[in-house]
C-alpha cells in the first residue's frame, strides 16, 4: 500500500507557492470514491455519508453546501483523519489516505470554534505545526511573520487567544492552518460566528488568500450566498449524498434536481404535463390548465409529467392583461432593494416573484393588485427527474 | 464582571439593599450563622492562642511566650514524626496523582470500553467507605500477605485512599476540556505523545495540581488508617499528637497542632491561587 508522507518530507515549504498554471491540468487534489460513514451500529446507527463520489481539483476553492445534518462535517473530518470511514476510498493527489493517521496527512483544518490553544500566544499557535514538522527555527520565524501579515494580525503576535475578538481568533486559526502550507485546507463553517458585515469582508479575503497561496480550499457552509460568492465549484449535499457538483452558475441556473433548486435560492415549482414533442422548447399544460412554453433541454424522451422550475427574479410583472397570465398579489415582503411577492395565478401554489426596486418611478405594488405575470420560456425549465 | 451603566444610577444600589434586607429577614438566620461559625472557629482560635501561653497548664493564661514552639522544634520525636508525615504525603501524592491522571485520561479520552461505568464507580467508591473499615481491611490485608515495608506500608495505604481525591478534580477538568484542541494538535502534525505533552497536560495542569494538593492535605491529615498500619518507628504527626494527648495535654500539643494548621492554610491558599489564574481549557 502506498503511504503518504507528512508534508515535512514530501513538500518543502514553498517560500513562493507554485503558481496555479504550473499545477493546473494535473491530477485532482482529492478523489472520493463511494465514501460511506455510519456512526454507531444496530438500531441507533446513523448513515452520515452514503456513497459520496466526486473529485476536487488542485488549487480549487471548493465548497460543500447542504442543510444541517447532511454530513458536511463528517466528510471534512474523514478528510482530516478524525473519523475513520466505513467504506470507500479517499485519494489525496493519487494516494489512498484512508489508513493514514491524522498527524501524517498533509491537510490542515480551520475549526468552526477556532480551537486555538489557549495557553499559547498567537505566534506560538501559528508556529505549532511548523515546530512539529521540525522546521529550522529561522524558517519558522519568517513563516509565522508572513502568515500573520497575510491575515493582518502582525500587531497581535504576543497576545493570548482569550485577548482577541472572535474575528481576530478566526484570522489566527486561518494563519495557523496555512503556516505548514498544507496540500489541502479544510474550513468548517469558519465564518458562521461572525457578524454579517465581517462575514462579507472575510469572504473576499478568504478568496484572495486562496488565490495567493494556491492551496486547495475545501470550505463547508450551509449558507448559499457564501457558497455562490466564493466558490470555484460547489457540491450540494443532502442526507449523506451528493446531489450536484458544479460551478455556482450551473448550480443556481441549472439545478440538477428539485432539492438543489430549492436549497440554493428561492424557487417556483409548477407541476405540468408536456403536450408538445420533446425539444429545446416544449409546451406544457399545468394542473390549473395554463399552457406554458418552457426550456425542455433536460426533458427525457417520452417524458410526460414534469416539474417546471423558475427563479423568482426571472419572472417579470406587467400591467394587467399584458402578461402570460393574470394574477393577484397575495403577500408582499419588502427587502429594501427588492420586493418578494406571492402572486396567485389559479395554480396550486402562488408564484414567487422578486421585483428589483431599481427604477425610481416603478409602480408600488399592494396586496390585492391585479397584475400580468410574464414567464420567459428560456427561464422556465423542465427539471431533471 | 463589573457593569458600569450610568444611565440607570438609582436602580442598582436599591436592588442590592433589597437583597441584603431579604437575607436578614429570615428570623434567627443571622444568629444561627454566627453561632455556627463561632462553634467552628472558636476552638481553633483558642488552640492557637494557648500555644503561645507561658505556663504549662493548658487553660490558664499566664503570659505570652514562644517557648512551646522552641520545644516542639527541639523534640526529636516530633521532628521524626513530621518528617515521616512529609515523606508519606509527598510519595502518596505523587503516586496517587499519577494514577488518577492516567485513570481520568483513560475514562475521558480512551473511547468506549466495557465496564467504563463500573470503573468510574470503583475509583470513586472509596470516598463512601467508612475510614475505619478501610483501615481494618488494610491492616488485615497487609498482615495476611506479610507485607512489612515499614513506612512503605503507610505510603501504600495512603496512596490507595488518596487516588479518589486526586481523581475528582482531574476528571472534572478533563470533562470540561474541548476535545477539538487535541484534534487541532494532531491535525498540525503532532503525534499522540506530543499532543499529550504540549496540549492536554498543560491544560489539565490546574486539575492535576488541585488533585495533588487535595491528596497531600488528606494524607497529612490522616489518622485512623495510619494508626492501624504504621509500625512503631513509622509514626506520622497526627498519630504522634494523639499519643502526646494521652500523656496529658500540654501547650506543646497546641503548638504542633498550630503548625499543622498553618501548613494546611498555606496549601489551601496555594491551591486557590493556582486554580484561579490559569486560563480555562475552553475559554475563547
Ligand atoms: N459522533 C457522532 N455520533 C453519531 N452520529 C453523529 C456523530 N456525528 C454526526 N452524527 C450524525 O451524522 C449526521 C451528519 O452530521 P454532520 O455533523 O456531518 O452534519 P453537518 O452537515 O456538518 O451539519 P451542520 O451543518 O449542522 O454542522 C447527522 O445526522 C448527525 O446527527
Ligand atoms: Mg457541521
Amino acid at each position: 500500500m502506498t503511504r503518504i508522507q507528512p508534508a515535512a518530507t514530501v513538500t518543502p515549504l514553498h517560500p513562493a507557492a507554485p503558481t496555479a498554471v504550473e499545477r493546473s491540468g494535473g491530477e485532482p487534489a482529492v478523489v472520493l470514491e463511494n465514501v460511506c460513514k455510519t456512526y454507531g451500529r444496530g438500531a441507533s446507527a446513523v448513515e452520515a455519508l452514503r456513497g459520496v463520489s466526486f473529485d476536487i481539483r488542485d488549487n480549487e476553492f471548493f465548497t460543500l453546501l447542504g442543510p444541517s445534518g447532511c454530513g458536511k462535517t463528517t466528510l471534512l473530518r474523514a478528510l482530516a483523519g478524525f473519523e475513520h470511514v466505513s467504506g470507500g476510498v479517499i485519494r489525496l493527489f493519487g494516494q489512498d489516505i484512508v489508513d493514514v493517521p491524522t498527524h501524517k496527512r498533509p491537510v490542515n483544518t480551520v475549526f468552526q470554534s477556532y480551537s486555538l490553544f489557549p495557553h499559547m500566544t498567537v505566534s506560538e499557535n501559528v508556529a505549532y505545526g511548523l515546530r512539529r514538522l521540525r522546521r529550522p527555527a529561522d524558517e519558522i520565524r519568517t513563516t509565522v511573520a508572513e502568515m500573520l501579515q497575510l491575515v493582518k494580525m502582525e500587531r497581535f503576535a504576543d497576545r493570548l487567544p482569550t485577548q482577541l475578538s472572535g474575528g481576530q481568533q478566526q484570522r489566527v486559526a486561518l494563519a495557523r492552518a496555512l503556516a505548514p502550507h498544507p496540500k489541502v485546507l479544510l474550513l468548517d463553517e469558519p465564518l458562521s460566528a461572525l457578524d454579517l458585515k465581517l462575514r462579507q469582508a472575510m469572504r473576499q479575503e478568504l478568496k484572495q488568500i486562496q488565490a495567493e497561496t494556491a492551496i486547495t480550499f475545501i470550505f463547508v457552509t450551509h449558507d448559499q450566498d457564501e457558497a455562490l460568492s466564493m466558490s470555484d465549484r460547489i457540491a450540494v449535499m443532502s442526507e449523506g449524498q451528493v446531489q450536484q457538483v458544479g460551478t455556482p452558475t450551473e448550480i443556481y441556473e441549472h439545478p440538477a434536481n428539485r432539492f438543489v433548486a430549492g436549497f440554493v435560492g428561492d424557487a417556483n415549482f409548477i407541476e405540468a404535463e408536456i403536450t408538445s414533442p420533446i425539444g429545446a422548447e416544449v409546451t406544457c399544460r399545468t394542473k390549473g390548465g395554463l399552457d406554458l412554453r418552457a426550456n425542455g433541454a433536460k426533458a427525457r424522451p417520452g417524458q410526460r409529467s414534469v416539474t417546471l422550475f423558475l427563479r423568482p427574479e426571472k419572472v417579470r410583472l406587467a400591467p394587467k392583461g399584458q402578461g402570460t397570465v393574470d394574477g393577484q398579489v397575495e403577500t408582499i415582503q419588502y427587502l429594501g432593494n427588492a420586493c418578494l411577492m406571492e402572486i396567485g395565478i389559479g395554480e396550486a401554489a402562488p408564484v414567487l416573484v422578486s421585483e428589483r426596486m431599481a427604477d425610481v418611478d416603478q409602480p408600488r405594488r399592494a396586496v390585492g393588485d391585479r397584475v400580468g405575470v410574464v414567464f420567459d420560456p428560456r427561464a422556465l425549465q423542465v427539471l431533471e427527474e | 464582571m463589573v457593569v458600569r451603566d450610568n444611565t440607570i444610577p438609582a436602580v442598582a444600589p436599591r436592588l442590592g439593599e433589597k437583597k441584603r434586607r431579604a437575607f436578614g429577614e429570615v428570623p434567627g438566620l443571622r444568629t444561627l450563622a454566627f453561632c455556627f461559625l463561632a462553634f467552628l472557629y472558636l476552638p481553633i482560635g483558642v488552640l492557637v492562642a494557648y500555644s503561645f501561653n507561658d505556663g504549662n497548664i493548658v487553660m490558664v493564661w499566664t503570659g505570652f511566650s514562644t517557648d512551646w514552639y522552641v520545644k516542639v522544634f527541639g523534640n526529636a520525636d516530633i521532628r521524626k514524626a513530621a518528617l515521616n508525615s512529609v515523606i508519606v504525603a509527598v510519595s502518596a501524592t505523587a503516586i496517587a496523582t499519577t494514577c488518577a491522571t492516567l485513570a481520568a485520561l483513560a475514562l475521558a479520552r480512551g473511547g468506549a470500553f466495557r465496564g467504563k461505568g463500573a470503573t468510574l464507580g470503583i475509583i470513586t467508591l472509596p470516598l463512601m467507605v467508612p475510614e475505619i473499615v478501610t483501615a481494618v481491611a488494610t491492616l488485615v490485608f497487609f498482615s495476611s500477605i506479610g507485607l512489612n515495608l515499614g513506612l512503605g506500608n503507610v505510603i501504600i495505604a495512603h496512596t490507595t485512599f488518596c487516588i479518589p481525591f486526586a481523581f475528582m478534580p482531574i476528571r472534572a477538568r478533563l470533562e470540561g476540556m474541548d476535545t477539538t484542541l487535541e484534534q487541532a494538535s494532531r491535525d498540525l502534525y503532532a503525534s499522540d505523545w506530543e499532543t499529550f505533552r504540549l496540549v492536554t497536560l498543560p491544560l489539565l495542569m490546574p486539575g492535576v495540581l488541585a488533585g495533588a494538593m487535595l491528596s497531600f492535605v488528606i494524607s497529612m491529615d490522616d489518622f485512623i488508617i495510619t494508626l492501624m498500619v504504621a509500625g512503631a518507628g513509622d509514626t506520622t504527626l497526627p498519630v504522634y499528637i494523639y499519643s502526646m494527648i494521652r500523656q496529658g495535654i500540654t501547650p506543646e500539643v497546641n503548638a504542633v497542632s498550630s503548625i499543622l494548621l498553618l501548613f494546611s492554610i498555606v496549601m489551601v491558599t496555594a491551591y486557590w491561587f493556582t486554580t484561579r489564574q490559569k486560563p480555562g481549557p475552553n475559554a475563547h
